[in-house]
């Protein structure tokens, strides 16, 4: 006898590869195990006001995309009248509108789904500022050194120095005051960081709070360290981005650039929303170009079907259970599997009445060919006629009698039953009705377990995102391929010859 | 304490009907999927199924090697040639058409005679000329064919059944059917129609199966639809006293057609023919389990002790059935 060594690895390399692809994709893209978790979104909407000066209008809004933390699903503007473009601009998008003509109050509205997710791989990369060195006037230039000086003594790094920098703000009281009356506190703080050699800019932030209204950006400082960046409050000096933190500006320029407008002011509003994990997915990765192996990445339609196939092993695993674990007769080897994907399209009651009303149907007028004495072929193809006419009448009649159901008949995958109906009388025939009964039976008994398999919420979603759970599939049907015990109907069958030794 | 009563009928329950799987191993019963793989696909190269699916193959075979079998009296492979059927036929009394690659005894058409008013059906029916053609066709169009292919119809001479099967079945053909395991006859059976049945020698139809001793071909038990019984259910014959003559020219028949098929897990149908004695039937690559039912007897522990000979000691056909009739006998 052959080693089953090589079996046995193929079946446990399938298995820990399958295992591997899933354990990656659940780590990786934050696919949770089971369905129906939400995911966390928020809209916002920016609203711009101005009052136009009766000429050509161009407005120009800093606008967020993909960021550490959250994932852009899609943005949308609304002002009527005006032209509108996306564009990327110093590494940073923007939104920009504009008018020929327009006069007084003016409202502009933007409006992005920005989803929580800890596994959000930025859309731009992030770029240290090129450090600029401006000459301050006195007195302000001597005492914005002297803190600077007492900030580095106290530092080591880019990050401690920025924290010292603002701790040392508030120590310096009468400097901080003086300073102040020129330019902010947190302007003061990166000029003075850039002039350390620290490359640092000012950010805008929007703190996410569900339901809020006519909120305002708060500044952050952003400090680089090489490649990295750490974000710090100008105010208190805290490290780090608060977890509800949406950077709304974040590469160097303005808010808002307003042309033809005065008296302009953005404020933004939010709501919180939960969304159940797949649209937010579907969103996120419908316009993702990054070599993801997705199936989230296909046109919805596409990801209808693949929903569909991807289930075909589970159905086939059932008829392989069913089969040689325990034993049921069917007619056809996988015919119960595509009456089960028929199932998953009709429902199943509704599918039930429609494959018996045809196959019984078609039973009877098959019957009526046998005296016709045709050759195997011709018959076939006249039982295929037979099957569309019959679907056609009783989706006629269903909807006539106005069961929009019954209009579902026509999911029914024709050949097959047209075959099925052949077989069985066939059957009939040469081994009697209770024969038709036993694998007729038996075929709906498979099909109804691989339906009620494949139509499970949790399997519908483990075999859509989860390619590995394929192989793992492939695995078992190969394991129980080796598999030369007893089928359970075998031990009902055989139980007769075991009474003797009782005796 | 009820519930303690319940849960023991409830397991008596399951273990009235089914059967403990140990118990089974124990005994040597061969289950389906063990059959398939470690018998069938391991002793039974695919390439020489075709030899015993089709019958008109076999026949050629075994003629080549000095097998017994039914006389060819012709063939019809084409839809044109069907019109030659009557001249085909016209000189023998009785004959049977069948398909080369039916299975399970599906379009089998027995004549047992013929005259001016038609042909006598073994049922009792008078066919005419124009009802036989009519099968035939649907032989070659591959209505009894597996996969529904093209086919071929085989004629061949009826079988004078040997009187001392009298009583023990019901209109249609008594075989024997033994299993031979790379040349060993393991376990045998005959297989005797009933009116359940229609007069096929088929178990799953209702024929009743009757376990035989390789010792010596008498009977040992008898079961119908997997169940036992004593009596034929049409004639009420004690199925008991059955003994099969020419035990060992049958034996010897049967073992023969493991060299010349090839196949080393085989199910040979055999018939007695009244002049000639032991005739080939049919061969089957597949044999079913109910042998193991009608003896009362596992095959695996036969099975095992072959496999255990290794192929060292090669013996001739005549040793092979020597050694069987020994060691598988139940009188010992």
């Amino acid at each position: 006898m052959a080693s089953r060594f090589p079996f046995y690895l193929l079946v446990g390399l399938l298995f820990l590869v399958g295992t591997a692809l899933s354990i990656h994709r659940h780590m990786t893209f934050d696919i949770p195990w089971l369905p129906g978790e939400q995911r966390q979104t928020w809209s916002i909407e920016a609203r711009v006001d101005f009052v136009a000066q009766g000429e050509e209008v161009l407005a120009s809004l800093a606008i967020p995309s993909t960021q550490q933390g959250f994932t852009q699903l899609n943005q949308t503007a609304a002002s009527p009248g005006y032209g509108l473009s996306f564009v990327e601009r110093d590494g940073a998008m923007r939104a920009e509108w504009s008018i020929r003509r327009a006069e007084g109050n003016q409202q502009l509205y933007y409006r992005v789904d920005m989803l929580v997710d800890p596994y959000a791989i930025p859309s731009l990369p992030v770029r240290p500022p090129a450090i600029r060195v401006n000459v301050e006037q006195e007195p302000f230039a001597t005492a914005a050194n002297q803190i600077l000086e007492r900030a580095i003594e106290r530092s080591a790094t880019p990050y401690t120095l920025a924290r010292e920098l603002i701790a040392e703000f508030g120590n310096q009281r009468q400097k901080a005051e003086l300073l102040a009356q020129q330019k902010s506190k947190s302007m003061w703080t990166v000029q003075l960081l850039q002039q350390a050699g620290v490359p640092a800019r000012r950010v805008h932030g929007l703190f996410l709070e569900d339901g809020r209204r006519r909120q305002q950006l708060t500044e952050y400082i952003q400090v680089f360290d090489g490649e990295d960046y750490e974000l710090f409050n100008p105010e208190t000096g805290a490290q780090g981005q608060p977890h509800n933190l949406l950077l709304w500006q974040y590469h160097s320029g303005p808010i808002l650039e307003l042309m033809g407008g005065s008296n302009s002011n953005v404020s933004f509003s939010m709501i919180q929303q939960e969304q159940p994990f797949n649209i937010a997915l579907s969103q996120k990765f419908a316009d993702n170009q990054l070599l993801n192996f997705s199936l989230y990445s296909l046109p919805l339609e596409e990801q209808a079907l693949f929903k569909n196939i991807l289930l075909i092993p589970v159905g086939v695993l059932m008829v392989v259970l069913m089969r040689i674990l325990i034993g049921i007769k069917t007619s056809g080897t996988f015919m119960p599997v595509l009456i089960a994907l028929a199932f998953i399209q009709t429902s199943l009651i509704t599918g039930l009445i429609g494959f018996l009303l045809i196959v019984g149907t078609g039973l009877l007028l098959r019957s009526y060919l046998s005296y016709l004495n045709l050759l195997l072929v011709a018959r076939i193809s006249a039982v295929i006629i037979i099957v569309i006419g019959m679907i056609a009448i009783f989706s006629i009649m269903a909807y006539q009698f106005g069961l929009t159901e019954g209009m579902k008949i026509t999911f029914f995958p024709m050949i097959i039953l047209a075959w099925t109906i052949e077989r069985m009388s066939i059957l009939w025939e040469e081994e009697g009705p209770h024969e038709v009964l036993v694998q007729g039976g038996g075929s709906l008994l498979v099909a109804i377990v691989a339906f009620l398999a494949m139509n499970n919420d949790v399997i519908r979603h483990l075999t859509f995102n989860f390619l590995g759970i394929q192989l793992m599939l492939m695995a078992l049907v190969m394991l129980i391929g080796n598999y030369t015990g007893y089928r359970l109907l075998e031990l009902k069958r055989f139980r007769p010859m075991l009474r003797d030794d009782h005796k | 304490m009820s519930e303690v009563i319940e849960k023991q009928s409830w397991w008596q329950r399951l273990a009235e009907r089914y059967a403990h799987p140990g118990r089974l191993s124990r005994m040597g019963v061969l289950g389906m999927n063990r059959r398939n793989i470690s018998y069938i696909s391991r002793y039974n190269p695919r390439r020489l199924f075709p030899l015993v699916d089709d019958k008109l193959k076999t026949k050629q075979i075994a003629l080549e090697a000095g097998v017994t079998v039914p006389e060819l009296i012709g063939v019809i492979r084409e839809q044109h040639e069907v019109r030659d059927l009557a001249g085909i036929v016209a000189d023998c009394a009785g004959f049977c058409i069948k398909p080369a690659n039916g299975s399970g005894g599906k379009g089998i058409l027995v004549i047992t005679g013929q005259d001016d008013g038609g042909y006598h059906r073994s049922n009792g029916s008078i066919a005419g000329i124009g009802d036989l053609e009519r099968h035939v066709t649907n032989i070659l169009a591959g209505l009894f064919s597996l996969g529904g292919k093209a086919d071929v119809a085989i004629i061949e001479a009826l079988i004078n059944f040997d009187d001392c099967f009298s009583g023990f079945s019901y209109e249609g053909v008594p075989d024997t059917r033994v299993i031979v395991f790379q040349g060993f006859p393991v376990m045998a059976m005959m297989r005797l129609s009933t009116s359940d049945s229609n007069g096929k020698a088929n178990l799953h139809q209702g024929a009743v199966g009757v376990g035989l001793d390789i010792g010596d071909g008498h009977a040992l038990r008898a079961v119908q639809f997997d169940k036992p019984i004593l009596l034929h259910p049409d004639t009420g014959l004690n199925l008991m006293n059955l003994k099969v003559p020419h035990w060992q020219t049958l034996l010897e028949l049967s073992v023969s057609c493991y060299e010349m098929s090839g196949l080393g897990y085989l199910g040979t149908d055999v018939v007695l023919d009244r002049f000639q004695g032991p005739m080939l039937l049919e061969l089957n690559a597949r044999p079913g389990l109910t042998i193991q039912m009608a003896n009362g007897r596992g095959l695996l522990p036969r099975l095992r002790q072959i496999e255990a000979l290794g192929k060292k000691n090669r013996m001739t056909p005549s040793q092979r059935v020597e050694y069987a009739r020994e060691h598988f006998s139940e009188r010992n």
